[in-house]
């Protein structure tokens, strides 16, 4: 299969392992991924604060140039707000034609134009629509036997736009951490928000919805995620999360590609795990023993 | 610049925000007040008004009742209350609509989130993409609050460990990457 490849702005920064990782695992599994050429910032939430068009043409303005490559292939976006936005457009054009020609207007100003044809992706969707959890188990090289993962999904990958899953309980991760070889960790906070931005405006809002979300990994060995923004929040304030609470809540947090790579056989190196914030001894203690 | 053109640019202003609150009570008219949207609400606990509450008062127009609370600057975007509500209203992103009036008149207490989305926005139109670091220093400068840093330095630090971001100052020349869709973005709304 074959997808064009908008990796956005955190992938080339703060989240650098999910888009090393995500060409990598894409790679192991057969498929192509075409990189958008010339593409720019999605809007990410702040264009959606200023002004509504321009929220909106920031995203077209990557659709469009999609279109223009002419590869008959979907988008596929690892980064679950880069998703959700360039999903929108599509989805806004439906509900107001008029829209369409407001775009392009703008869009003309770049020598582009966006028909409204193309499908943006979430990264998650693709790996388990597309592909068959057999034939990932065919691929496994190294089965993480053992290993309990509590498949944690988000916001914006399931919402407003379920296309692909059940919104309120999502399961499409289940089916593939098992063709890993790994067990899934039953909980029911997947689906749960970990507090997005207020991180930086209203931290003690979302270290309570952090908090939340690791207290209900306790027995799993990893949580994986499928956004740079739930990562970094379940990742990076586990130290101030374990002391409030007065009990360890460390616990290795993975992108979801980084997981598949390595039963796919690529090494740490290959996924950019020394990269990760949480990434614990003991979690890669039992991968080696797990052989 | 002579106080009449003042006056005439707030009162634009005025004319702007009141349409656009005008669209937001028309949005929110079907609503039956039945408090789904409150249950679904990660960060309701937090909130001074429910979002039942917020939706009652954006019915009302009761504008200076909503930009005086914190609840839809709480707003994480999780899309539970916009997936579950039973009149199917398009809640989240009417959320949006209030934080663009709470910008474009410049609400003190949202004041550090204007900022903080002006500054991404001006980084973005200068180089088509952000740059973390380099947006959150001009963030930094715009607020000019030398304290602020901290408040990130933790996890900032972890984050230059790794090579993730780099001390670097803003570069203020050039001609922006996006300029062109910008000022048509500009042109378009000032003509509604
Ligand atoms: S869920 Fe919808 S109808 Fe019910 S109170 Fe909230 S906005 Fe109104
Ligand atoms: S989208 Fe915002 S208001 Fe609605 S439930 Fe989520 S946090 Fe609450």
């Amino acid at each position: 299969m074959k997808y064009i490849y908008y990796s956005g702005c955190s992938l080339q920064g703060t989240a650098l392992e999910y888009n090393v990782s995500t060409r990598a695992a894409m790679q192991a599994l057969g498929s192509e991924l075409v990189e958008l050429e010339d593409w720019t910032c999605c809007g990410a939430s702040a264009a959606e604060a200023t002004s509504y068009l321009l929220a909106i043409v920031l995203a077209a303005r990557n659709l469009a140039l999609g279109e223009r490559m002419e590869v008959g292939a979907d988008f596929l976006i690892p980064c679950s707000a880069c998703y959700l936005n360039l999903a929108r457009v599509g989805e806004h054009v439906k509900q107001d034609p008029e829209l369409l020609n407001k775009i392009n207007e703008v869009l003309s100003e770049e020598g582009l134009s966006y028909k409204g044809g193309i499908k943006a992706r979430h990264l998650l969707d693709v790996v388990a629509t597309d592909f068959d959890p057999e034939d990932i188990d065919a691929r496994v090289k190294r089965k993480l036997s053992g290993v309990r993962v509590a498949p944690y999904y988000g916001c914006q990958a399931l919402r407003p736009y379920c296309s692909f899953d059940d919104p309120e309980q999502p399961q499409s991760m289940e089916p593939l951490i098992e063709a890993l070889g790994a067990e899934v960790h039953p909980w029911t906070v997947g689906a749960k928000c970990c507090g997005a931005a207020l991180m930086s405006t209203k931290k003690n809002v979302a270290i309570e919805r952090v908090t939340g979300i690791l207290a209900a990994a306790r027995g799993a060995d990893c949580i994986v995620t499928v956004c740079p923004m739930c990562q970094i929040n379940l990742e990076g304030y586990q130290a101030k999360v374990s002391k409030t609470r007065g009990e360890a809540l460390d616990i290795s947090i993975l992108y979801l590609p980084q997981l598949m790579g390595l039963a796919l056989g690529l090494s740490e190196k290959e996924l950019k795990l020394n990269l990760n914030l949480a990434f614990t001894d003991s979690f890669r203690a039992k991968l080696k023993t797990e052989k | 610049m002579s106080a009449q053109q003042l006056d005439l640019t707030s009162q634009a202003y005025e004319s702007a925000a009141s349409d656009a609150m005008a669209s937001i009570q028309e949005k929110i008219q079907a609503c039956m007040q039945c408090g789904t949207c409150s249950g679904s609400c990660p960060n309701a606990s937090a909130m001074d008004y429910t979002p039942r509450q917020l939706w009652r008062l954006a019915q009302l127009g009761q504008k200076d009742e909503i930009f005086n609370s914190k609840t839809f600057y709480l707003c994480s975007a999780c899309y539970f209350c916009t997936l579950r509500c039973p009149r199917g209203l398009p809640l989240t992103e009417t959320i949006g609509a209030l934080k663009r009036i709470a910008a474009a008149e410049g609400i003190e207490m949202y004041k550090s989130s204007i900022q903080f989305y002006k500054s991404f926005m001006d980084t973005v139109r200068r180089y088509g993409r952000v740059r973390e670091m380099e947006f959150m220093n001009r963030y930094f400068l715009a607020m000019k609050n030398p304290f602020l840093p901290f408040k990130f330095a933790s996890l900032g630090l972890k984050l230059m460990g790794k090579g993730k971001v780099s001390l670097e100052m803003p570069k203020f020349f050039g001609k922006g990457r996006l300029d062109a869709m910008f000022r048509k973005v500009e042109e378009l709304e000032a003509k509604r």
